[in-house]
């Protein structure tokens, strides 16, 4: 019955709307879905097939048989889907011809509107059911008021051309609304990860929100972890151009969460019969009055909101040699943070000769690995220096951290540990640093990742308090500030139930706060609760996954074991077919539904996985002691140096887990080389209890286990 | 056997696959189905978890609204076949997606696509050569 006009319109349909039960739909929101909780509790990997492909006619029945009600529901919708594809689209399709032959006579003239109305009267129009069918030539609102402003006759029509072209009703008062709502219901100062999350969050629980996001930036949400990361390892200059990249499986993936498509004009927000997220770029909210409940922008215009949140995040730190230092200097110098700075990077990296990094932490670490993989081709020369004695000094243990320091030699940069800058000149077309050692380093330029400063420059005006020991404003277990107005992300410094007062700068906690306090701007009275974690890969080989708190200084218990090929990064992409590692991490969570489905027998656990052949040469070397790791650190730096091509000494630290105590009790947990193991972590932490012995611990994350 | 060393407060240790094939005797269990956070699509009373990460935009995209009425009355529907009762509700969530064809593009879907696109140009290429036999057949009709 389908199969003529039907089917090909049908399966279409149905791909659609299998997307909400399938893990398909990642291309439509892939690049926003990793944001929704980046890491995986994917339980069995069955490889690629399993969740790649749609169920077909046949296994729906089975599915439907198969007493499983959630997956039921999912099929069976997915099999309706099918069947009412066919009818739907012929339908909507004789719809958009009626509309498309009636646009004609829709031609308004319209004056621009100069002077912006009183707040809120002029955003609560009486939004019309659109009425398309018809041949409404429902002008021009008669009266045009009376003209404040002269009309500009030209420009109007064409842009009420493009109006209707885009929406066939046509907007009363447009030409007094303003470019900027007066009013909001849900306003999100700061545009980036933890505004996107809210606002997602926002809509999926009031679906006819109208939300406004006002960002200094002049770009729309988008994330930042590729910005150090994958963006760097891609072969296509032009896909990066786009700020796109090209994971392993030939998906294209862009750093925004959402096209420009998806957002509403601000100045049509309040038309929006469904709703919708506005985002006003360039302007910055300078105070909130939070009894008034209103927020006063840069340019003096004011909007009034029953829900706030601040996610402004921070600005990156500088250090005070290059503040004080000339403007040649400074124009040399990159505060390492979002987009624009991606690009300048990127464009200086292939005409430099020589880049500093100062910073050995997340960023300077990965921005060291990702220029020392373009230095391989070409004759630029990487240095990072920092003062602490390792890479990721401040987050792994000593040992660990002299490993890491070693594999970022290895992919071509040269390190040096407990230095820093003291003086900084122009010279030739060079900025000479002259170093604590005494050493002078020319360069062509300088990225500065030492940290950010978080931004709460609006809270005294506000009435806002300001967290002196973590920074940040200080929020409760709910993320609200005061009445009304909440903060997530970078900024935030919140009660954690189980780990105390903190403040985390990681994309996950991004994620995780911006979607809490999204659903509690609508109700929902949710404190902090689900641990978010963090993730950083040191090239191909070497990555490892966090949650909790990871502080150097604290005490550390670890137990490895070996790696084998199976245990890299790579490795891990590789067979789900998800290059961006965030997005791997999501697949896991979102093919739950379809899973449970195909094993409803098998308890998939991650623990559950059978030991290979391999397991056999591991045991047989395990069995000598480990080499002295200092010893080793040493070799090692003294072969590197000249020579770009040092051994990564991936025998000792294979792969294993580290726990960080705090009074006995596990607060933090590192997985190195370890992946799909996150739950479980994240329940220890959960469970805060005090362990005799964390070797037996240990044991729950089946060291050995061959990754599938 | 295992090895262990310490380097300041900071305590290593070795272990083989034998080390750790003894079960556990931590005081703590680890259940894949039990100790999941995240509720899944359908929450413990029934009703649908719009939050799960499983939707991805669907519900808080453009055509949110839309795509929640539609799948919560098929949801909730008593009809035989199950959501027969939603059609009105599936065609304007659908009109409304093909107002964002970026969005949720019908074209980009990878595998459905390319098994969609091949049955397309089958029947596109079935259909021409039925044209062309039927010219064919007529013009030498007409030439006899």
């Amino acid at each position: 019955m389908f199969r003529v006009a039907g089917s090909v319109t049908a399966s279409r349909l149905s791909a659609v709307c299998c997307r909400t039960v399938t893990a398909k739909q990642f291309q439509v929101h892939g690049a926003s879905l990793h944001v929704l909780s980046s890491e995986t509790s994917r339980k069995s990997r069955n490889g690629p097939a399993h969740h790649r492909i749609p169920p077909s006619w046949q296994s729906v029945r089975t599915m439907a048989s198969a007493g499983d009600s959630q997956a039921k529901i999912n099929y069976i919708f997915y099999g309706l889907a099918v069947l009412f594809g066919g009818g739907g689209i012929i339908y909507w399709w004789s719809r958009k011809y009626m509309r498309e032959t009636s646009k004609d006579g829709n031609k308004t003239k319209k004056s621009t509107a100069a002077v912006p109305a009183e707040s809120k009267e002029a955003t609560e129009p009486v939004s019309e059911k659109p009425t398309s069918e018809t041949t409404k030539s429902e002008a021009p609102p008669a009266e045009l008021p009376p003209t404040e402003t002269p009309a500009e006759a030209a420009a109007p029509d064409a842009e009420s051309k493009k109006l209707l072209d885009a929406m066939p009703q046509s907007y009363p008062d447009y030409e007094v609304m303003p470019d900027i709502p007066g009013h909001a219901k849900y306003l999100l100062i700061g545009g980036g990860t933890a505004s996107f999350a809210a606002f997602r969050a926002i809509r999926a629980s009031d679906a006819k929100a109208q939300v406004l996001v006002v960002t200094e930036e002049e770009e729309l949400p988008y994330m930042r972890p590729p910005l150090s990361k994958e963006l760097w390892y891609s072969d296509e200059p032009k896909l990066v151009e786009k700020l796109k990249f090209k994971q392993w499986n030939g998906k294209e993936r862009s750093v925004y969460y959402n096209p420009p498509s998806f957002y509403v004009e601000p100045k049509e927000l309040a038309y929006q019969e469904n709703g919708g997220v506005a985002v006003v770029k360039g302007r910055k909210v300078m105070k909130l009055d939070p009894q008034k409940q209103v927020a006063v922008l840069d340019n003096g215009w004011e909007i009034f909101y029953d829900k706030v949140l601040i996610a402004t995040g921070g600005r990156p730190r500088n250090i005070p040699v290059f503040e004080r230092a000339s403007q040649e200097v400074k124009d040399r110098v990159t505060l390492f943070r979002g987009i624009k700075d991606f690009k300048r990077l990127d464009e200086v990296s292939r005409n430099a000769s020589t880049i500093v990094v100062v910073g050995g932490g997340f960023l300077g670490s990965e921005l060291t690995c990702a220029l020392g993989k373009r230095s391989r081709d070409s004759s630029l020369k990487v240095i990072q220096m920092f003062p602490e004695p390792g890479n990721m000094g401040k987050v792994l243990p000593e040992y660990l951290s002299q490993w890491t320091t070693a594999k970022v030699r290895g992919e071509g940069a040269t390190v040096k540990p407990e230095t820093f800058v003291k003086r900084a000149r122009f010279s030739d077309g060079k900025v000479i640093l002259k170093l604590n050692t005494g050493e002078e380093i020319s360069t062509d330029h300088v990225v500065v990742a030492v940290g950010l400063e978080p931004n709460t420059e609006l809270a005294k005006e506000s009435g806002l308090e300001v967290d002196d020991t973590y920074g940040g404003f200080r929020v409760n277990a709910e993320l609200e500030a005061r009445s009304d107005i909440w903060v997530a992300g970078d900024a935030s410094s919140f009660y954690d139930i189980k780990l105390g007062r903190r403040r985390v700068e990681h994309h996950d906690h991004a994620v995780v706060s911006g979607r809490l306090a999204g659903e509690n701007m609508t109700g929902a009275r949710k404190p902090y609760w689900h641990q978010s974690m963090f993730w950083s890969d040191l090239g191909p080989d070497v990555g490892y996954e966090a949650i909790g708190i990871v502080d150097s200084s604290l005490p550390t218990v670890a137990v490895f074991a070996k790696a084998t090929e199976k245990d890299t990064p790579k490795a891990v992409v590789e067979e789900t077919g998800e290059s961006l590692r965030s997005v791997t991490e999501t697949e896991a969570e979102a093919t739950l539904p379809t899973k449970e489905i195909k094993d409803p027998s098998d308890p998939a656990s991650a623990t559950g996985v059978e030991p290979s052949a391999s397991e056999k040469t591991e045991s047989a070397t395990d069995e000598e002691p480990a080499p002295d790791v200092e010893a080793a650190a040493k070799l090692v730096a003294e072969v590197e140096t000249e020579n770009r091509v040092a051994p990564t000494p991936k025998e000792d630290y294979g792969k294993g887990v580290i726990f960080y105590l705090r009074d006995d009790i596990i607060v933090g947990i590192v997985l190195w080389n370890l992946f799909n193991r996150m739950p479980i972590a994240r329940k220890i932490i959960k469970e805060g209890k005090q362990h005799q012995d964390l070797a037996e611990v240990a044991k729950l994350f089946d060291l050995h286990a061959d990754e599938d | 056997m295992s090895y262990c060393r310490e380097q300041g407060k900071d305590k290593i240790i070795f272990v083989t696959k034998e080390d750790h094939e003894s079960p556990s005797t931590a005081d703590i269990t680890y259940n894949p189905e039990e100790d999941d956070d995240s509720p899944g699509l359908i929450l413990p009373n029934g009703e649908i978890n719009w939050q799960c990460p499983c939707l991805g935009g669907m519900a808080s995209g453009p055509c949110g609204e839309p795509f929640k009425e539609a799948f919560s009355c098929f949801h909730y529907s008593q009809a035989e076949p199950k959501g027969s009762d939603c059609i009105e509700e599936f065609r304007s969530m659908q009109e409304c997606m093909s107002k964002y064809p970026e969005l949720y593009p019908f074209d980009k879907d990878e595998d459905n696509d390319k098994e969609e696109q091949t049955k397309t140009t089958t029947t596109v290429e079935q259909k021409t050569s039925e044209e062309v036999a039927v010219t064919k057949e007529s013009t030498a009709t007409r030439a006899s």
